[in-house]
């Protein structure tokens, strides 16, 4: 049973602010995901939770109680360092056993903790190696392992996965889902890649330039971003952005002139917008649809076929947009297409980037990975 | 993300003096005590040997010091030695370094066998040097020269500097092959393949690739031995004693003759002041190239 | 396209194959002449250790009949163990004072930097360019007047300051190599900053800890400027005792050879050893 709560957390180096007064909360036995560009100062956010940096301003509270003046030792996590942090010159099982030890726990009961988290990370027979001699796989797992050991309220994790070979990542990121399962504990996860919190999440917290962007389910984030950082940031290959112009706004949404003459009418709340208001379209690669009748058009620059799926990336007027389609469309690199899209899939952001906001719920947004594993436990969520 | 970060805590700041003190302290002390009483000394009347002219002195000190031909002939003697020494140790270096980065059968054996003078105690070196190599009918010099039908040659009173000059060399020689070697291995192997690529030969290399990487390193090499050298005592001390005359006598041996020879306090406090002054221009140098290292 | 393939490709006919072969047997015989000369003086001082006087200065040869009378002659005549224990006392006491104040000062700067740790370093490194010359007089006043002249404790007092930059440098440059993460897992794991440095910092960095003690050893030994300066018989270390034998009455080659191969064959090889770490130091990381 662990929940956190940071309030107004400020972090200063010098004279530069790198966290710009962050509130979030943390539910029991939730997988939050801090994601953001490198530099966006998630890591440090991490550290201060974990008590390796003091907060500038603000309170940190694990249940409750704030936190701010407890060593990182006593605040009841553990942490997973993106590079490990093994104790080189200590075997496995030493490695596990530390915390034990310097708590002062008997070696036998030392040794019955150590053996416990081995079985549930398949640790055993790598007990009396060294680091050195293990796979960064392994050197992962023990990391984890050591975390385990401690059984830790919160398990914090910095970008556990950026020193794995792509094949690893997969592999582990399906380990670490289920090691939250299993271990039901709170998980705090730090990373730049946008599919590890896109799988792995309860809720995603996008940071960038030390405040938070949006926090939501990776389905919220990925239907309904709030604003265009947040919008380009998550879904792979990125979204794409057209300048558009205002035509009218109605009761069903907003109609809009697309390049090349056009119009559509998008489902979103365009009440506030002045006539002549600045607005960019937001459209994924894959809602991007290849139509004859389609009221976009332009020229094939590059063709990439993955076999299921093929990435066009085509030439407009004034902007290079990336379509993803069938694995079997028959076009070629110069060839001219005209593609669609539905106006349901849409974003429409304003001059200063914000999202209006969509006129339907996606149904599938409320849900987290949670609501996957158990049918209908949450179906109230769904509406 | 590989910043320094400070630990942001309150007491770290004082964590952090309480543990540099016993070194600060002791290093300040070291430093102060020591340089404020030269500099002292070097105002005063104070010799030993007559305790009862003591007194402030001003400049007079200076005075005599400046106007003693044998100070302008120790301050020539110190920056021909430092000079050759220098070219010496630094052009030879950097050759042997070369020579030493290709690959050869022995080659690790080799190499520190090249090394090895480095650490030889200087009274060791000067010695050996004195009387087995360079000594004017039994050495091995003189051997070696009678071999080839040239007179043997008395070098400690013919050629004094010089052969000061060659012990010195042979000491601080290795010191600069070290450090190269060492740097010239740092040296991207992917970038000399890059200039072959490129149709750079072997001098084209050296030229513009290896010399160039190794500037810091030179550098380095130059004002860390000129630190040393300013001060040779021990390989003059154990040879000529500064002779034959002035011939091989240096600061550093000047100030030793004018304290402990002469007694003369003052003037050879005085003749500290100039050592530091001239030092200190040189690690002004070093001190900075240093702190651009530290900052990256 | 072609003549720059020929040219970069690595030999594969018979001749390249012979003139590459041809190449490396010239820098064989180069690099090992070059090395032999260099090393010749410390070779004919060993062997010349193992000669009569009689042989010692005869024409340069080979061929003898090898001895160890010089040896004993050393030792019976001069008490060499003397001045051997007190450079070895003056060496080790020396290190260990060093490390002993430069660790938690290298701890201190490496893991809780401040704003003014790098000028520290630097100005530590500055106290390295005051020529000794410079503070003899005073140094030597003080020590007549506290009764440290000649004495192993003077000596020691000396050298600790001497290399104190250099040995907290040394350690600083280790220290900043160690990834930070491994000491904050241990804080995460409830270690007290005494026991981060002990069961982490000193066992990882125990390599770069003895090599810097190594190279302060190696310094202390082979000072010449302090020792002869402030030494006469009692605490004279080897560097003083060689320096005896520079008078004209103590000319003699075969135990000068004896006692000077005893004098540096230690740190020859602690030199050997350390070479690579002795670059760091002595450069203050600059070159690595």
């Amino acid at each position: 049973m662990a929940t956190l709560q940071l309030k107004n957390i400020t972090k200063r180096f010098g004279d530069t602010e790198v966290i710009k007064g962050i509130d979030l909360e943390v539910n029991d036995r939730e997988f939050v995901v801090f994601v953001g560009p490198s530099g966006c100062g998630k890591s440090t956010l991490m550290r201060m939770i974990a008590g390796l940096e003091s907060a500038t301003d603000g309170d940190i509270l694990i249940n409750g109680e704030r936190i701010n003046d407890v060593g990182p030792a006593d605040r009841g996590l553990a942490m997973v360092f993106q590079s490990y942090a093994l104790y080189p010159h200590m075997t496995v099982e030493a490695n596990m056993g530390f915390s034990m030890r310097l708590a002062g726990v008997p070696k036998e009961e030392r040794r019955a903790k150590v053996l416990e988290a081995a079985k549930i990370l398949q640790l055993e027979p790598l007990l009396d190696r060294k680091p050195k001699a293990l796979s960064g796989g392994q050197r992962q797992r023990v990391a984890i392992g050591r975390a385990i050991v401690r059984n830790p309220s919160i398990f914090l994790f910095d970008e556990p996965l950026s020193n794995l070979d792509a094949a690893l990542r997969v592999q582990m990121r399906i380990e670490l889902a289920r090691l939250h399962d299993e271990l039901d504990a709170t998980m705090i996860y730090v990373t730049h890649d946008q599919i590890e919190a896109m799988t792995m999440a309860d809720k995603i917290v996008v940071l960038h330039d030390g405040v938070v962007e949006q926090v939501g389910s990776p389905m919220a984030l990925y239907h309904h971003p709030c604003n265009r950082f947040v919008a380009g940031f998550i879904g792979s290959p990125k979204m794409n952005f057209l300048n558009v112009s205002l035509a009218s706004v109605n009761s069903d949404g907003v109609v809009i002139r697309l390049p090349g003459g056009g119009e559509r009418s998008v489902p979103v709340n365009g009440q506030q917008l002045n006539d002549n208001a600045a607005l960019e379209l937001g459209i994924r690669p894959e809602h991007l649809v290849l139509d004859e009748q389609g009221p976009l058009s332009g020229q094939i620059k590059v063709l990439e076929r993955l076999g299921g799926q093929t990435s066009l990336y085509v030439q407009m007027d004034d902007a290079l947009v990336t379509i993803m389609a069938d694995g079997d469309v028959a076009y070629r690199v110069h060839d001219t297409v005209r593609f669609g899209f539905a106006p349901e899939r849409a974003h429409l952001f304003d001059g200063n980037g914000l999202a209006l906001t969509s006129l339907q719920q996606h149904p599938l947004a409320g849900l987290t990975r949670h609501d996957n594993r158990a049918p209908g436990s949450s179906s109230e969520e769904l509406i | 993300m590989t910043k320094t970060r400070a630990s942001g805590r309150t007491v770290g700041g004082l964590r952090t003096l309480s543990l540099q003190a016993p070194a600060v302290t002791l290093l300040l002390l070291w430093m102060i005590v020591p340089l404020g009483m030269t500099i002292w000394f070097s105002f005063q009347y104070y010799n030993l040997l007559m305790p009862d002219m003591a007194g402030f002195a001003g400049v007079e000190n200076y005075e005599y010091l400046l106007t003693d031909p044998a100070l302008w002939r120790a301050m020539g003697n110190t920056l021909l030695l430092v000079g050759s020494v220098l070219a010496i140790t630094v052009i030879g270096g950097t050759l042997l370094a070369v020579l030493f980065q290709q690959d050869f059968s022995g080659r690790g054996i080799a190499r520190v066998l090249a090394i090895s003078p480095f650490f030889v105690m200087p009274t060791v070196s000067a010695l050996v040097w004195k009387n087995m190599m360079m000594h004017p009918s039994n050495g091995v010099l003189a051997w070696l020269f009678e071999s080839v039908g040239l007179p043997a040659l008395d070098w400690f009173s013919a050629l004094p500097l010089t052969s000061i000059v060659i012990i010195v060399a042979w000491q601080w020689l290795p010191f600069a092959l070290l450090i190269l070697l060492t740097a010239m291995q740092s040296l991207d192997e992917d970038q000399v393949e890059a200039a072959r690529m490129d149709g750079a030969g072997p001098i084209a290399i050296f030229f513009f690739i290896t010399l160039p990487h190794l500037r810091r390193a030179i550098s380095v090499v130059v004002m860390i031995e000129m630190i040393f050298l300013l001060t040779i005592f021990a390989e003059i001390f154990v040879t000529t004693s500064g002779g034959p005359g002035l011939a091989t006598t240096n600061l550093a041996y000047l100030i030793y003759i004018r304290a402990l020879l002469d007694f003369d306090v003052g003037t050879a406090s005085a003749g500290g002041v100039i050592a530091i002054i001239l030092a200190n221009i040189v690690a002004i140098f070093l001190v900075r190239m240093v702190a651009k290292n530290l900052a990256d | 396209m072609t003549t720059l393939g020929s040219k970069t490709a690595p030999p594969r006919s018979v001749a390249g194959w012979r003139s590459a072969q041809a190449k490396r047997a010239i820098i064989t015989v180069l690099g090992w002449s070059v090395a032999l000369v260099i090393f010749f003086p410390i070779f004919w001082m060993v062997l010349t250790g193992f000669k009569t006087e009689t042989a010692a200065i005869a024409d340069p040869t080979l061929i003898f009949s090898p001895t160890l009378e010089s040896y004993q002659a050393v030792q019976a005549r001069s008490g060499y163990a003397r001045f051997a224990l007190n450079s070895v006392a003056v060496a080790f006491g020396s290190t260990f004072f060093a490390l002993l104040i430069a660790i938690p000062c290298a701890y201190a700067m490496a893991f809780l930097p401040t704003k003014r740790t790098k000028g520290t370093l630097l100005w530590m490194l500055s106290t390295k360019m005051l020529p000794s010359v410079g503070v003899l007089v005073p140094i030597y006043l003080i020590f007549r007047d506290v009764g440290l002249l000649d004495t192993r404790t003077g000596l020691i007092i000396i050298y600790t300051l001497m290399n104190l930059p250099i040995v907290v440098w040394m350690l600083y440059t280790f220290f900043k190599d160690m990834p930070k993460d491994i000491l904050e897992a241990g804080r995460m794991d409830g270690a007290t900053t005494l026991q981060e440095v002990c069961f982490l910092l000193l066992p990882l960095t125990l390599p770069g800890i003895a090599s810097t003690g190594l190279l302060s050893i190696i310094l202390s030994w082979n000072e010449a400027f302090w020792s002869l300066n402030l030494t006469s018989s009692k605490a004279a270390p080897l560097t003083a005792y060689i320096a005896s034998f520079s008078s004209p009455e103590g000319l003699f080659w075969a135990k000068l050879s004896a006692a000077s191969t005893m004098a540096i064959a230690p740190i020859l090889i602690l030199g050997w050893m350390t070479q690579k770490q002795m670059v760091r130091g002595l450069t203050f990381g600059a070159v690595k």
